[in-house]
């Protein structure tokens, strides 16, 4: 056949349906039976700050000078009930993780890098350590469904107790830490056998509902004097009535947690079908704030997908009190840094992807119980790139804060974002860009 | 149980739990008023909550939830009833119901002991981390979910799915068992395990109520302890 006769061939076309991704699931799902579990958040594209601008200063709103002139970032926590309510330096605190999902090396260098620029930590499922509790200046103490290394010492220690009713990776679902991550400290801890999968369990084994939490809470109070904040969080799904819940409940603090906020290891049609993205939850959760009154007086923290200052102002001109990150204190310590890709090839995956957080073999020494991966990660300068990374993002925040005029970041208001898209727009309740269209209507 | 007279009395009818909690946190070791009395309850919540001392505390009349949560060393004596979660992540100490309790009796609790000498209601026990419970009557449905460690014995019977997913508590029933949990099975009452809730009972002072033979033994057949798809079904 020459040339004149060739018959030119179309490119092997993929499905956008059956794509190389889903098609490779499918293959594994029929070798093994088993569901797929991993750690993080929904990986999935979904309408985020990304589809958010600032309009920053113009005629009719005057900037502040970016190096001259003050702009505020500190909040307070607490105050709608607490005795001892907690000041945070900065707007940005670490989210909840575990000593047991995390290596002790990890949970010191979060406390270093958060104390370092005056935020706060927190615990997670399996109870405070040491470690943590010694390099933390501010200590949120977890209250989980498993209580887990729950006792009232550790209570009275912390700084704040957060009630865990959900998070954003798997609104309604419990947990499961596999058997290789159950050394015998962390069994110890959780009163377990060694080596075996420990489960989390969904609810709250002494209360169901929001009129038994309000006891709960009391209780709480009763027993650290009502000295502690106590936050309530929860995964994004119903923020409206949630936080509306959460509020009657006796709750200081609101933690409303998006789909991107990460686990440390959960079925992987749970992280990517359950809940809703960040950005379409704030503003319900405001809403309902606003409505009984409380909006300011009780704080609201939001986490899932915050990567960057603008990531933090945007989250705050929506309505926020403070960003938490899980996910990007993370990788600030190390994790999936590409100095081990040679490692995570090994482990069938690549850096940047790895998210096998589960089975305990993180070259980056952060996910793991294994001793000699532990011993990888430097607590010192690890929490030395965290405090960098916090202070980046508080000066990112502020560079944004200062163009639209505000002295504070928590001047920060809807009226400062336009959308990119119809559908950042619904869920954020700021116009498209260059209309005056807000498209849907509010929850509640 | 007897109780001595107490050397002072806390009436709620006049103060509030508040004002109870805050003084009995304040107790420490070697105070000089280890007994108290709390009058009219009427069902009040997380009475003597958080207590850290070796005092004593006798509560005339029905409390509501919580009564002695996280409690650490006390011995609180409840004349009446109990609302949910009594004694709820107790460290040590002794809890005695005289009358019935809600559910979730001793829930997560780490250690000492809980008496109840009537019944109590679900999931007593649940998630219990060391605790040794004893109900003199029968207990409700899903009790010792997901149970630890400690004991749970019982002189009547148990709701159905008891020791559903549990760990490595010891389950001893006198009475009938409605059904099992999944993972939980019938174990053979050695010696050892006779000895052992002999001397349960005796801490209890209940040695000798009731036979010792009549008691079945529960607990896990760690079947679930690694996941697997063929369990898929237990669950």
């Amino acid at each position: 056949m020459n040339d004149q006769t060739r018959v030119p061939r179309t490119l092997p076309r993929f499905s956008a349906t059956f794509d190389p991704q889903t098609t490779s699931e499918i293959r594994r799902a029929a070798a093994t039976g088993i569901y797929d579990i991993r750690g993080g958040g929904a990986k999935r594209k979904v309408p985020h700050f990304d589809d958010l601008l600032f309009l920053g200063a113009s005629m009719s709103r005057y900037p502040l000078e970016g190096y001259r002139e003050k702009c505020g970032t500190s909040v307070v926590l607490g105050a709608r009930f607490a005795r001892k309510p907690i000041e945070l330096k900065i707007p940005v605190t670490i989210a909840g993780m575990s000593f047991g999902s995390l290596s002790a090396q990890a949970k010191e260098a979060l406390g270093r890098g958060a104390s370092a620029v005056g935020t706060s930590t927190t615990t997670g499922d399996g109870g405070m350590t040491q470690e943590e509790r010694g390099h933390s200046s501010i200590l949120v103490y977890q209250y989980l469904p498993s209580r887990y290394g729950m006792n009232p010492d550790d209570l009275r220690r912390a700084d704040a107790i957060e009630v865990v009713v959900g998070q954003g990776a798997k609104p309604g679902g419990g947990g499961m830490l596999l058997g290789q991550k159950i050394s015998k400290r962390v069994a110890a801890m959780r009163t377990l056998p060694e080596g075996i999968d420990q489960r989390s369990s969904c609810r709250h084994p002494d209360w169901t509902g929001p009129d038994d939490l309000e006891i709960k809470i009391e209780e709480l109070r009763e027993i650290t004097d009502w000295e502690k904040p106590i936050y309530v969080k929860v995964g994004a799904s119903r923020p409206y009535y949630d936080t509306a819940l959460a509020v009657k409940a006796g709750a200081d603090v609101i933690v409303l947690d998006g789909m991107q906020g990460g686990t440390a290891a959960t079925q992987e049609v749970f992280i990517e079908h359950v809940g809703i993205p960040i950005l379409a939850a704030i503003r319900p959760a405001v809403r309902a704030l606003q409505d009984l009154g409380m909006h300011r007086k009780v704080q609201l923290i939001v986490s899932g997908g915050i990567r960057n200052g603008a990531d933090v102002a945007k989250a705050l001109a929506l309505g926020a009190d403070v960003a938490s990150i899980g996910t990007a204190a993370l990788i600030a310590l190390g994790d999936n840094d590409p100095r081990f890709e040679a490692e995570y090839q090994a482990l069938g995956t690549t850096a940047g992807a790895y998210d096998d957080w589960h089975e305990g073999r993180d070259p980056a020494g952060i996910t793991t119980q294994d001793p000699e991966l532990a011993k990888r990660l430097d607590p010192v300068a690890a929490g030395r790139r965290l405090a960098n990374y916090l202070s980046v993002l508080t000066l990112e925040a502020q560079t944004i804060a200062r163009a639209c005029g505000k002295s504070h970041v928590h001047n920060l208001e809807p009226e400062d974002l336009v959308a990119l898209t119809v559908e950042a727009a619904a869920m954020a309740g700021v116009p498209l860009a260059g209309t005056s269209w807000i498209p849907g209507s509010p929850v509640g | 149980m007897t109780t001595e007279a107490p050397a002072k009395t806390f009436d709620l009818a006049t103060s509030s739990v508040r004002e109870l909690n805050q003084f009995l946190h304040r107790v420490k070791e070697g105070a000089n008023l280890p007994r108290w009395r709390v009058l009219n309850p009427r069902g009040v919540h997380a009475i003597a909550a958080g207590v850290d001392a070796d005092v004593t505390i006798e509560i005339d009349g029905d409390v509501g939830y919580y009564c002695a949560g996280m409690n650490k060393q006390a011995t609180v004596i409840v004349n009446g009833n109990a609302g949910l979660g009594l004694g709820e992540n107790m460290m040590s100490g002794l809890i005695y119901v005289k009358g019935d309790v809600s559910q979730a009796a001793g829930a997560t609790a780490h250690g000492g002991a809980i008496v109840i000498e009537g019944n109590a209601s679900g999931r007593c026990g649940i998630s219990m981390k060391g605790v040794d419970i004893l109900v003199k009557g029968s207990i409700g449905p899903m009790s010792a979910f997901m149970a630890q460690a400690g004991t749970l014995t019982v002189f009547g019977d148990a709701g159905e799915a008891l020791g559903d997913s549990i760990y490595e508590a010891k389950l001893y029933v006198r009475g009938s068992v409605k059904s099992l949990g999944a993972d939980c099975i019938e174990k053979p009452m050695e010696d050892i395990h006779r000895a052992e809730l002999y001397e349960r009972l005796k801490l209890a002072g209940a040695a000798g109520e009731v036979d010792i033979g009549d008691f079945r033994r529960y607990g896990s057949a760690r079947a679930l302890y690694h996941f697997h798809v063929d369990n898929a079904g237990a669950y």
